[in-house]
Formats: structure tokens, C-alpha cells, sequence
């Protein structure tokens, strides 16, 4: 344990020292290229341990954005500076990572936290302070509550679930589902029940089953399920059980298409067998052929050697909404800015955004079927 | 009617893979009265060792059987001259407390070498329903309960008709006795951890492909639910294992089908705390203590 800690502090200066000194060279350049002139834009994520790929994912988005911005000039002739630390996906880290951004960084607006836990937490203090924040992906509708200076990127919870109920019905003609979910995970939950909500006004509910995370024999539920012969099953669950649960789905022949949520991003790395022909929602589709979304992947592609999920556009979208919000406001001051990201009314990657009076988006959510392993826009269904 | 006998299948095809791993946990306790709390892991690694093999090799789904099978005896083995052995003529506790420290070794061992996330197992058998009469069965599930029934007669055998099987009966009955006789009783234990461990690698080949996945704590939940079984069954006793394997899975599935996922759990443990009230030995178990 002990050994543990020591690991886990050499790896903290580490990522401290190689920040701090980005933090340098960006301050370097900044002030040869426009004197006394840096925005910084603050980045909480976890960039290390289990979560780490969905703070990375930000952190890369946000950085590929901050350097368009300043290739294009900067904002209002200020270059933008991104400044990330990492929260590991806890609450005190995050709050911790917040405080240091706002007192020693001082940055002018915060896109982040990356998990709805994280930024719940950071929410009390920032409304407070007034801060302009933007969370890229916190999904969680508490967020945005009573809080007239944070505002988020994506949809919540119950938008991307009763989105796919209506394409269920509308789409796939569909008049019986069954609704599968992780009766652990609140975010399981309140997709699910999201989904049999607004799907029970249209048609019929057959199963409501409910699972546990140690899970993994489906066949008995599956069997039960086969039995009132769904047209649709909703699986409201992360890859790594959606895959096993599609898995036997496939092995026992059961005829139904499955749908999902945004968890099931990325699923075609593991399961793009089982996966084929069913549909999930998703906030972009990295297939749609709008100009604005292959030029960010290229860009993407070309600075991280990798292909952007998600998490990537979201993060590279809030940083463009925020810079945008930033040049309009003409200034830095916290009131001015919050002003102007309510007024936001521009294209990103993950779709057109403008902002209600929570600071929810009023976005388009894209449906995406899996194609030969390939995303395949299926519908894009317009803001609430 | 034929919903309820598709269950049924389910419910033999999960309690198969119990029953394999719990006559690991029954041989272990009959030969040596230890609680080996290491097996899930072992059949953990079992598993490892098949997506290994599968990686590295492409081999067809009996070779990588086979080879995670020897390569898990192989560990077996090593675990019980290295940790359990010197322990011998110690107090039963210190032994227990070893095994539990051995469990999270190996998890942790996993954990360094394959780190955490779940590794996908290739589908080594081609997954697709086959029609037996009207009932609609997936290969896997066929393949799981004919490979552990097979398995099942090959011990019963083994144990009955073999020397080194009547020595493993005679060890189990009177250390001391089978040493008289002429019995090499170290030799004995580690042909028991060996088949035990092999038998374990055949319930992590079998579970991880019935669900893709391959991860370090893979082997706690089948682990426990197996250990359940032999208890209920009777520990030490071999066709306990078995049967209470069988019942334990079948439980599961039915509950799972007509009451519902949530309290599966919770029923097959209160089912095993009945059983021990009622019959503290296991269903099969004698009334006299330390006889198989």
C-alpha cells in the first residue's frame, strides 16, 4: 500500500511537472505571438486511473480546439491556453483541481467536470463564484439546476431515452419493447425508465427486468423475454455488459433489434459482430458526412494518432462554445461571459447548439446503427 | 411448456459450469479439509490461459481446452507445495487464512499483468441456436453441459475404477492409515490440486466463452456460488458437488425466469442457509464427521 502511494505521488509530479512546464512553453509563445495576452480555459477530467480514457478524451478535444482557435488568430487576438488537471473521477480531487484552476491559474471559464458526480460537486462552489461553466459530459439533469452559470454540451439522461423510444415507435414501427437494465447504475435507471415513459404512450411494455453488475447469465431473462416476442429491446448499459448481454442474444437466435444509449460508444471495437444492425443514440456520428464533423476528425486523427469518440467531440465543442461566448462577451469578466453563453447560437460536431433558460442544449441527438462495424446515421432527431 | 423446458436447459447449462468448479473446492476439502478460496481464481487464470493460447496459437477450441486445462493443473500443483504444503501440521485456520491470501494474489497478479478491463474472448465456438425438437438451444450451452457431464463420468471413473483414484478415497478416509498402507499421500495431493485445478480451467474456458469475457475478478461470483454448491451438497463428497452444482444453477435460472433477477441471489443463499439448518452436513452429507 505504502508502495502504492509512493507510485501514485512520482506519477502525480510527474503529470504535474509535464503540465506545469506545458503551462511555460504555451505562456512562452503566447507572449511573443500577442503580448500579455493568454485565456486560460480550465479542463477537469480524469486523467489517470480506471476513467482516465473519458477525461483524456476531453482533455485532447479541448487542446485540438484551443490550437485552431489560435491558429485563426485567438480570441479577439488573445491566445487560448487550456489548462487541465486531473479529478481521477472523485469528488475532492475535482473540487481540489477547481480550486487551484480559479486561485492560482485564474482561469476564465471552466469546461468540465467530465463525470456528473464530479461536477455536482464542483456546481456548489462555482455558483458561488459565478464562474462560467460548461461541462462537456455530464448527463446527469441535476446539473444545470438552479445554477444560471453552468451550462452543458450534451442532452441529460431522459432526452437521449425518450429520443429513442420515439424512433423506436416513429422509425422502426415498433409496438412492443422490453427494457433490460442495471438496476446498480443510476445512469442505467434513468435511461430505462426514461425509455418505458415515453414508449408506453405509443405501445406496449412487455418485460421491465432489471439486472445486478456480477451479472452475466442472461439466457434465463432472455428466454422469458423471447416469449412475449419484443420488436424492440432497450439495453441502457455500458459496452462491456451490453456486449454479453447481445452476445447470448445472438446464440439463442432471438429476432428483435436492440437499442442503446451513448454507453454503447465505441462498441464496435469489441462486439462489432453481435452489435450489427442494432441501433444506439449517440451525440455525433463520426460517419456523418457534414463538412464540420470530417474536418474534425481529420484534424483529430492528425494531432492524437487515434479516432475521436464521443467524449472528443463534446470536449472540443465546449471549448469552441466557450471561446465563442469569450470573443462575443468582449471580455473576461465572469457575468459578461455567463451573458453571452446563454445567447450561444452556433454549429459544433455533436450537432447545432442553443442553450434553454436551465443551460440545457437544445440539440439534435443522433441515431446511429452498426453497419459492418461502421456508425451509419439512422436519424437525427431535432432538439426536444 | 416449452418455455419452461428451455429454462431448464438454461438452468443445467449454468449449473454445469458450477458443478465443475465446486469439485474442486469438494476434492481440495475431502483429501486435506482445506477451503481452497483460491480455486475461483484459479479457474480466473484458466481462463487467461485459454485467451492466451487463443491469441498466440489460433488453435481449434479443444487444443486451447486441453492446454489451459495442463497449464492450470501445472499452477495448481505449484500452489500447494509452495503455499499450502509447508502449512500441513499447522492449525486449520492458518491454511484458510493462506488460501484467502493466495485468492488475492492471483487477482492481483491478473490485474498487474492483464490490467483491469475486460479482455473479449474470441468466439471459439461458433455461436448460433440449434433446433432439438421445439426447442431452440445456443451451441455453447450444448457444448457446456456435454463437456462437463463428459468430465463428470471421465472423474467418476477416475476415482472408482483407478489405483491413484483409490489411493485419493483411501487418503481422504485416514491420512495416517493410507501412509501405513504404503499410500505416498504427498503424491495423492497433488494429483487431487491437479485434477481440482484442470476441472476449474474447465469451468473458466466454458463461462468465459458463454459470456466473452475475460477479467481479474472474474472467478469470485462463480467462485462463491460453486463453493455454495459443494456445501450444499455435501463437501468433500463428489457426487455432492455435482448435484449440489446442478440445483444450485437450476434455482437461479427458474428464479430468474418466474420471480424475478433481483433476488435470485438472495433466494439460492437462503436456500443453502435451509438446507444447513435443516442438514448441516449438505443434502448428501453422512451424520459422521470426517468420512467421504
Amino acid at each position: 500500500m505504502k508502495k502504492r502511494i509512493t507510485v501514485l505521488m512520482i506519477i502525480t509530479i510527474l503529470v504535474l511537472s509535464t503540465v506545469l512546464a506545458g503551462c511555460n512553453a504555451g505562456g512562452t509563445t503566447a507572449t511573443t505571438a500577442a503580448p500579455a495576452a493568454v485565456i486560460k480555459i480550465g479542463v477537469i477530467g480524469p486523467l489517470t486511473g480506471d476513467y482516465s480514457q473519458y477525461g483524456v478524451a476531453v482533455e485532447e478535444g479541448a487542446k485540438l480546439a484551443a490550437e485552431e482557435i489560435n491558429a485563426a488568430g485567438g480570441i479577439n487576438g488573445a491566445m487560448v491556453e487550456i489548462i487541465a488537471y486531473d479529478s481521477k473521477g472523485d469528488k475532492t480531487e475535482g473540487v481540489n483541481a477547481y480550486n487551484r484552476l480559479r486561485d492560482q491559474d485564474k482561469i476564465v471559464g471552466l469546461v468540465g467536470g467530465t463525470f456528473s458526480g464530479v461536477t455536482l460537486a464542483i456546481k456548489e462552489i462555482a455558483v458561488e463564484d459565478g464562474m462560467p461553466v460548461l461541462t462537456p459530459t455530464a448527463t446527469n439533469l441535476e446539473v444545470t439546476l438552479n445554477a444560471p452559470n453552468v451550462f452543458r454540451a450534451c442532452y441529460t439522461d431522459p432526452q437521449q431515452g425518450s429520443t429513442a423510444a420515439i424512433f423506436a415507435a416513429e422509425e422502426l414501427g415498433a409496438k412492443k419493447a422490453a427494457v433490460l437494465y442495471n438496476i446498480e447504475d443510476p445512469y442505467s435507471e434513468g435511461l430505462a425508465v426514461a425509455f418505458r415513459d415515453q414508449f408506453a404512450t405509443t405501445g406496449t411494455i412487455t418485460n421491465y427486468e432489471g439486472y445486478t453488475k456480477n451479472d452475466a447469465d442472461f439466457k434465463s431473462v432472455l428466454t422469458k423475454i423471447q416469449a412475449l416476442d419484443p420488436d424492440v429491446i432497450w439495453l441502457p448499459d455500458y459496452i462491456a455488459k451490453v456486449g454479453v448481454i447481445l452476445a447470448q442474444i445472438q446464440e439463442m437466435g432471438i429476432e428483435v433489434i436492440a437499442m442503446g444509449g451513448d454507453g454503447w460508444d465505441g462498441i464496435e471495437y469489441d462486439y462489432a459482430d453481435v452489435a450489427e444492425g442494432h441501433y444506439f443514440v449517440n451525440h455525433y456520428a463520426k460517419t456523418d458526412p457534414a463538412e464540420i464533423v470530417q474536418d474534425f476528425i481529420v484534424a483529430y486523427e492528425a494531432k492524437w494518432s487515434k479516432s475521436p469518440n464521443a467524449l472528443a467531440a463534446l470536449g472540443y465543442d465546449s471549448t469552441k462554445i466557450m471561446a465563442d461566448a469569450i470573443r462575443r462577451a468582449g471580455t473576461t469578466e465572469s457575468a459578461a461571459v455567463v451573458t453571452a453563453l446563454a445567447a450561444t447560437d452556433m454549429d459544433g460536431v455533436a450537432g447545432h447548439v442553443t442553450f434553454d433558460e436551465n443551460g440545457d442544449p437544445n440539440k439534435s441527438i443522433t441515431i446511429i446503427q452498426v453497419i459492418n462495424g461502421e456508425h451509419v446515421v439512422a436519424g437525427k432527431v431535432g432538439g426536444n | 411448456m416449452n418455455i419452461f423446458l428451455q429454462q431448464l436447459i438454461n438452468g443445467l447449462s449454468v449449473g454445469s459450469i458450477y458443478a465443475v468448479i465446486a469439485l474442486g473446492y469438494t476434492m481440495v476439502y475431502g483429501i486435506i479439509r482445506l477451503i481452497n478460496f483460491a480455486h475461483g481464481d484459479i479457474m480466473m487464470m484458466g481462463a487467461y490461459f485459454a485467451f492466451i493460447t487463443v491469441f498466440a496459437t489460433g488453435m481449434p477450441f479443444y487444443m486451447v481446452l486441453i492446454v489451459s486445462m495442463v497449464l492450470a493443473a501445472v499452477l495448481g500443483v505449484t500452489i500447494e507445495s509452495l503455499a499450502y504444503k509447508p502449512l500441513r501440521k499447522a492449525p486449520r485456520i492458518s491454511a484458510l487464512i493462506t488460501a484467502i491470501g493466495m485468492s488475492l494474489f492471483l487477482q492481483n497478479l491478473a490485474l498487474v499483468i492483464f490490467r483491469a478491463d475486460p479482455k473479449i474472448m474470441p468466439a471459439i465456438i461458433p455461436k448460433r441456436p440449434i433446433m432439438i425438437g421445439p426447442i431452440q438451444i445456443g451451441t455453447v450451452t450444448i457444448t457446456t453441459i456435454a463437456l462437463s457431464i463428459f468430465f463428470m463420468v471421465l472423474l467418476d471413473f477416475f476415482v472408482k475404477k483407478t489405483k491413484p483414484g483409490k489411493s485419493m478415497r483411501a487418503v481422504s478416509e485416514d491420512k495416517e492409515a493410507s501412509i501405513l498402507m504404503g499410500i505416498n499421500v504427498n503424491k495423492t495431493i497433488s494429483i487431487t490440486f491437479a485434477i481440482g485445478s484442470a476441472l476449474g480451467a474447465l469451468g473458466g474456458v466454458l463461462y468465459s466463452v458463454a459470456y466473452t469475457q475475460v477479467f481479474p475478478t472474474m472467478g469470485v461470483m462463480p467462485g462463491l456460488k460453486a463453493f455454495v454448491a459443494a456445501v450444499f451438497g455435501g463437501i468433500g463428497l463428489i457426487p455432492g458437488a455435482m448435484l449440489g452444482g446442478f440445483v444450485i444453477g437450476m434455482i437461479e435460472t427458474i428464479t430468474k425466469a418466474y420471480i424475478s433477477s433481483q433476488w435470485s441471489d438472495a433466494i439460492v443463499f437462503g436456500i443453502l442457509i435451509i438446507v444447513l439448518l435443516i442438514k448441516p452436513t449438505g443434502i448428501l452429507g453422512k451424520n459422521e464427521r470426517e468420512k467421504v
